[in-house]
């Protein structure tokens, strides 16, 4: 055979192999992100990521505070934007003077505080940036009471974890909005209920009347419209068991720190 | 250890007797025997006829990759092909891109869009610093879909940006593992002194090599045994300032670890334009792959395949002269 002959050759095995490798690999990457087995193997990444994330990161480190230059004009808001059920519609309508944050589940004290006696506990206000899943960062400035501060209140049974919060809000299946932080992050001084965004009461689009803010994490964490918090040992039995909407909905990672 | 095999009888290795080093790029330099000829002879052409050793050329085997580098650099490929694909389909999820910490949406850096014209037609437009582009067909609007980058780019296909992450973030900490493993070795090995940094004279001969390389002509014989200085500069820059860039910028889109490292908010200038300098530092490894594999088989595809599984790699020495 003549060098140039065999090059040839060389060439259209090469290409053929190259095309093929890459179409088999694609439709292969689509097939096996439908499979049962190996997503849950690529999910093993979250808990490195969780175990590293929390070695290198001091309990109480502050997520950075901006200044009141940096916020941004426009907030914008995602997911749920408006309940759109009658009961928040009823809320609304009374100015939500009816509201209440229940916390309950394995605490020795249950309490249910009225939104304006969160207001007359010690708040705190920040200015921090919010980042999306997607991709996309806003700045803001928040204020409410930290949580640290009710949970001292109703004193969580030693077995409790888990803080759940329970939302108003509702999909269109009727299926309600929940997530859920580890009980040890709760207590961090950032971690707020917030009732004021840019000094104005919370409007609808961003969770009026209450939010979680929970700065070490995405925004799908930070739940809106919190009616109840729940505090328990495991999430397994808890709406589809990975401790929050998303998560169970589109497999949107629970330890949301990256 | 190298060895050698001389094509054509009668002939004598002559000078190249002699161990040559594991490492090619290593070894003694022979005694000078300049201008090389053009090999003209391919590498694994089996036997000659005696009568042609006038012109036969030596054929000699050196051990150019050791097994941890081989290793690496496969597991490198799917790694990096993940890493990147998975990475387009979050892109999509917001596809813009923004300097500072906030998304400024009505100025990005950078945004590819589905937009509509007067007529109701739906194109797919990039804009860059507010200069618009028609990217029909690939960017912003392609087989009839809304999405940034094509269906053929992502991983998964479809735009799923949950599991585009679950692998991105998988295969994150694969490519820092695979990283760590490959950095710890060519450090302890001197595989980054001896073969991967520039040495001056390499330094010297960098306008020589460009017009080189601008035509095509990639060193032959004993130059062909070590990294030329274009090959060592862009590995030293991809190794050592893209990979770190990308990890650290990746790494800068945590807000837990931003919480744990505000200096890298600093470092980058805001967590969104980490963002922008990730996606970056993307096409960076895509236009040095696209290079890298061009240059693999322009400069003998088989025997470079071959060098990078089994180590060995062949250099042809006109013989005889």
């Amino acid at each position: 055979m003549i060098p140039h002959e065999r090059a040839m050759e060389r060439r259209q095995f090469l290409k053929g192999t190259l095309g093929a490798a890459s179409l088999v690999a694609l439709a292969g990457c689509d097939n096996l992100s439908q499979t049962s087995w190996f997503p849950s193997i690529l999910s093993k990444a979250e808990k490195l990521t969780e175990r590293v994330q929390r070695a290198v990161t001091p309990a109480n480190a502050l997520a950075k505070e901006y200044g009141e230059a940096d916020i941004s004009k426009v907030f914008p808001a995602n997911g749920n934007t408006d309940p759109g059920t009658e009961e928040y519609a009823e809320h609304v309508a009374k100015n939500y003077s009816e509201w209440t944050v229940d916390v309950v589940g394995m605490v020795q004290t249950p309490i249910s505080w009225s939104l304006a006696a969160l207001k007359e506990l010690p708040s705190r206000t920040q200015i921090t940036r919010h980042d999306c899943v997607e991709g996309w960062s806003a700045i803001g400035k928040w204020t409410g009471v930290p949580l640290g501060e009710l949970l001292r209140q109703v004193e969580p049974l030693p077995n409790a974890k888990y803080a759940v919060f329970h939302c108003a809000d509702v999909d269109e299946d009727g299926i309600p909005y929940y997530e859920s932080m580890a009980l040890a992050d709760c207590y961090h001084p950032q971690t707020i209920l917030a009732y004021e965004l840019n000094d104005t009461p919370l409007d609808i689009p961003h969770g009026a009347p209450i939010r979680l803010r929970f700065e070490q994490q995405l925004g799908y964490k930070q739940a809106k419209y919190v009616m109840m918090i729940e505090l328990v040992e495991t999430l397994s039995g808890i709406a589809g068991g990975k401790g929050g909407y998303w998560e169970d909905d589109q497999g949107y990672e629970w330890y949301a720190g990256i | 250890m190298a060895s050698l095999i001389y094509e054509g009888a009668g002939t004598s290795p002559g000078q190249e007797g002699g161990p040559i080093s594991e490492f090619a790029m290593r070894s003694e330099p022979f005694p000078l025997k300049e201008p090389l000829a053009p090999a003209h002879l391919i590498a694994d052409q089996g036997d000659i006829p005696a009568a042609r050793s006038v012109s036969a050329s030596v054929v000699e085997r050196v051990y150019r990759h050791r097994l941890p580098v081989r290793i690496s650099h496969w597991l490198n490929v799917p790694i990096l092909i993940i890493l990147i694909m998975s990475g387009l389909q979050i892109f999509n999820a917001h596809p813009a891109l923004y300097w500072d910490d906030r998304s400024d949406r009505e100025h990005p850096f950078i945004s590819i869009r589905p937009m509509k014209t007067e007529s109701g037609e739906m194109r797919g437009i990039t804009t860059i610093l507010g200069y618009k582009f028609d990217t029909t067909g690939v960017l912003g609007y392609s087989d009839g879909k809304r999405r940034a980058f094509p269906a053929w780019a992502t991983i998964p296909s479809a735009k799923v940006l949950a599991m585009g992450r679950q692998w991105h973030l998988f295969f994150a900490w694969a490519l820092v593992i695979n990283g760590l493993f490959f950095m710890t070795y060519a450090w302890l090995s001197r595989h980054v002194t001896r073969d991967l940094a520039p040495t001056g004279k390499d330094l010297r001969g960098i306008g020589q090599a460009v017009k080189d390389h601008v035509v095509l002509r990639h060193p032959k014989g004993e130059e062909a045994k070590r990294y030329n200085v274009l090959q060592k500069l862009a590995y030293v820059v991809i190794l050592f300032m893209v990979a770190p860039l990308i990890v650290l910028t990746g790494l800068t889109m945590s807000p837990t670890i931003d919480t744990a490292f505000p200096w890298l908010l600093t470092l980058f200038g805001g967590r969104q334009a980490a963002r922008t300098v990730h996606f970056i530092a993307c096409f960076t490894f895509v236009g040095f792959i696209v290079i890298h594999v061009l240059e693999v088989i322009l400069t003998g595809f088989f025997n470079n395949i071959r060098s990078m599984v089994t180590g060995w790699f062949v250099v042809k020495h006109e013989a005889g002269r």
